[in-house]
Parts: C-alpha cells; structure tokens; sequence
C-alpha cells in the first residue's frame, strides 16, 4: 500500500551521547520534537520502518563499498560503538528477512542495490531508533547510501533511489515508513566538531520543505565540501526521502544549531 | 601508502568486539597481518590520535577508535588540534581541520542546576 509515513532527523551520537553538556531549553526541545515524530510515526502504523542511513564504516569499507545497500535480517546488533560513550545500550533490532527481501526486489526494478544479510547499526540508526522506536518493536529494513568513502553515490543517483524506494513501498501490502537520517552542514569527527553553517542549512530546509527537485539537485560535493563540510555529504539521505515523497511538501518541525551535538539538529516530514 | 591498512585494521576493530579483545590482549599479534609502518604501529598502539588523523584516518573511523579507548570528547578534540600542531596538516582525505588552533566551536555547557541535581535524560 501506499508509503504511511515520510520524514527526516538528525543522528550525531552527541545528541544521545553527550545530553548532559547541551544547553538544556534547547536540548529539552529538541527532544520533544523527536517524540512528536514517534508519534507521527506510530500514528501511521508501519508494518516497517525502512531507515535511509550514512552509516559510518559499520559494514562496509573501502575494499567492496556499495553505492546503495539494503538490509535483508530477521535482526540487527547495534550500536557498535563504545555503549556508555554513545548514550545508548547494546540492542538486538528486529527486523524481517521476508519482507527485506520483497521490498529490495522492487527496488531493484529502478536502482541497483546490494543487499546485506549481516548488518551493524552504528549511531547513524542507533540514535533515530532511540527516540522513534525507544522499544524497538518495529521491525526496521536498514538501507545506506555512500556518504562516506569518495567516490560518493552522486546526488542524482540518490534522487533516483528515492523514487525506486516509494515505488517499491507502494508496491508491497504492508504498511511502510521511510525515515531518512543524517546532518546537513557540519564538519563531525573533525577538531571543527561543533562547527554549523546555519544559513546554508535553512536554505536547504527551504528547498527540502518545497520538495524542489532542480533546487535539491543544485549541488556538488566540491561547494558542499567549502560550505557544509564532509558532513554534509549525508544530504543525499534527505533527497532521497524527497525523491520519495514527491509531489508532497514538507514541514520543518525542528532545526536549531547545538554546537556539542555537532550538527543543526533537524526533525522535519512530508504530508504524503 | 598503507594508509588503507591503517583504516582497514581499525574498521575491523571497530566493528567486532572479538577484535577488540585480541587487539587489548595482544596488540602486537593483532595488527601482524597489516602492512604498516612503524610510524602507524606506534601511533595505533600508543594511541596517538592527533598523529593518526593527521595521517588522514577517516574522521568517523577514528572517532569511534576514540570511544573505544574511552577518550573524553573534549580530549578527543583536543588531541586532534594537537596532532595538527605538531604535524602539520591532515595529509590526505576530506575530513581536515578547517579552524584555527585557538578555536573552540564545540563548548560545553554550563550547568546552571546544582551540581549534585541529576540532569535529564536524553530518551523517552
């Protein structure tokens, strides 16, 4: 049936990791916007929650790096990263190897995938799964595009992996929510931590809340490297939800600036 | 160049807590299958992060190599900043140093609770 559920959140491993040395209104808030998108989430009664993600070298490497990938587990061991560091306990995620496995064929008819049968949540699901199933009782199909290691996946690629996702959704009986997850400018993982562009991030928004396709595709990852960072690479996981929801605008639920988090922190959907 | 060595020694560690054990155990003997200078074993086994990310060791790889050796954020970033000062810039890769040494873009927070008041839990 139709995609229930379109939307997009933040998932640097401060906002789990390091609560205790934001600034706490803000923090406070930020948190409160994620419950919301739980209960919009929850609202629409997924079957699954498919999570587009920029995993950071959890699964994949340099040696056999995939452009897209899609998990296909009855389960899912995460975070790897350090427990106490990240805020979060050690977690077996469900997930449904059947129903992975029928909604990557669809994919599959527009986009060319791999499919993993063993996957490692690092905080890039971990953090989002934290606050939109705290129980994890939904079953989740991971998917990852490359952010990570050049040559990226390009942005139109990404796009085009949107549209095969919504089509392969539509085309399935269960009821599927589509979470896109990554940072918009920020330099993570750099003595830049911290460091936000907020005016390219409110653009960004304002071309992701118009679902502007040619808006959203104006970019190149050599002016996204100079104005939003290596981190901001992840926008392709935004665009594919776009790709996605298309036809649909979106709202802007949450975006404030919290340096220690090191990323504009963003909650924000699609009226699909 | 073996610096895909170095990045392929730590994602494999990162990702496995098997590894990590044998790596805590027994560092020589965990990193003997990896063409490594010495100037990378040393800075792996030390750990020396500052030299490792001037290497060019991907940011996200080494944050997490970071976690695991339980470096405080604050000291993580620091040793960063120090390791640039003292080698120079990143040598090659996209996750550099875009600020000056002096800047802090990351503060911590102020409490303006109590010390001994719990502060909130970031979960539902």
């Amino acid at each position: 049936m139709p995609l229930v559920y379109a939307g997009v959140c933040s998932h640097a491993p401060g906002i789990t990791g390091r609560s205790d040395q934001a600034e706490p209104e803000v923090r406070d808030a930020f948190y409160d916007a994620f419950d919301a998108m739980r209960a919009d989430v929850e609202a629409s009664q997924p079957d699954a929650i498919v999570v587009i993600a920029a995993e950071h070298f959890a699964n994949f490497f340099m040696n056999n790096m995939p452009s897209f990938a899609i998990g296909m587990s009855d389960h899912y061991d995460g975070p790897i990263e350090d427990p106490g560091w990240l805020g979060i306990d050690k977690q077996r995620v469900p997930g449904n190897a059947e129903l992975s496995l029928r909604f990557i064929s669809e994919v599959m008819k527009g986009s060319d995938v791999s499919y993993a049968e063993e996957w490692k949540f690092d905080h890039g699901i971990m953090v989002p799964l934290h606050f939109l199933t705290p129980r994890y009782d939904t079953p989740v199909i991971p998917v990852n595009i490359n952010c990570q290691g050049p040559p990226l996946t390009p942005i139109e690629r990404a796009w085009n992996f949107g549209e095969s996702i919504r089509a392969a959704a539509d085309a399935l009986p269960e009821r599927i929510a589509l979470v896109g997850t990554g940072g918009i400018s920020h330099w993570p993982a750099t003595p830049d931590s911290g460091k936000i562009n907020t005016e390219w991030d409110r653009d960004f928004l304002d071309r992701w809340a118009r679902n502007d396709r040619d808006a959203l595709l104006d970019y190149d990852d050599l002016g996204v490297y100079a104005e939003a960072g290596q981190g901001g690479f992840e926008i392709r996981t935004f665009l594919a939800v776009s790709a996605a929801a298309q036809g649909a605008t979106g709202t802007i639920h949450f975006y404030e600036p919290i340096p220690i988090f090191a990323v504009g922190c963003t909650i924000a959907s699609y009226a699909i | 160049m073996t610096l895909y060595a170095v990045q392929k020694f730590l994602y494999e560690l990162n990702r496995s807590e098997a590894a990590q054990h044998a790596f805590t155990s027994d560092p020589d003997a965990a990193l003997a299958d990896f063409d490594l200078t010495q100037e990378e074993l040393t800075a792996l086994t030390d750990p020396d992060i500052g030299l490792l990310f001037h290497l060019g060791v991907n940011g996200q790889i080494l944050m997490h190599f970071a976690a695991f050796h339980q470096i405080e954020w604050q000291d993580y970033l620091q040793r960063m900043r120090d390791g640039i000062a003292k080698h120079g810039p990143v040598r090659q890769g996209v996750y550099a140093m875009t600020t000056s040494a002096e800047e802090r873009v990351a503060p911590v927070h102020e409490p303006i609770t109590a010390p001994d008041e719990p502060s909130t839990p970031g979960a539902p």
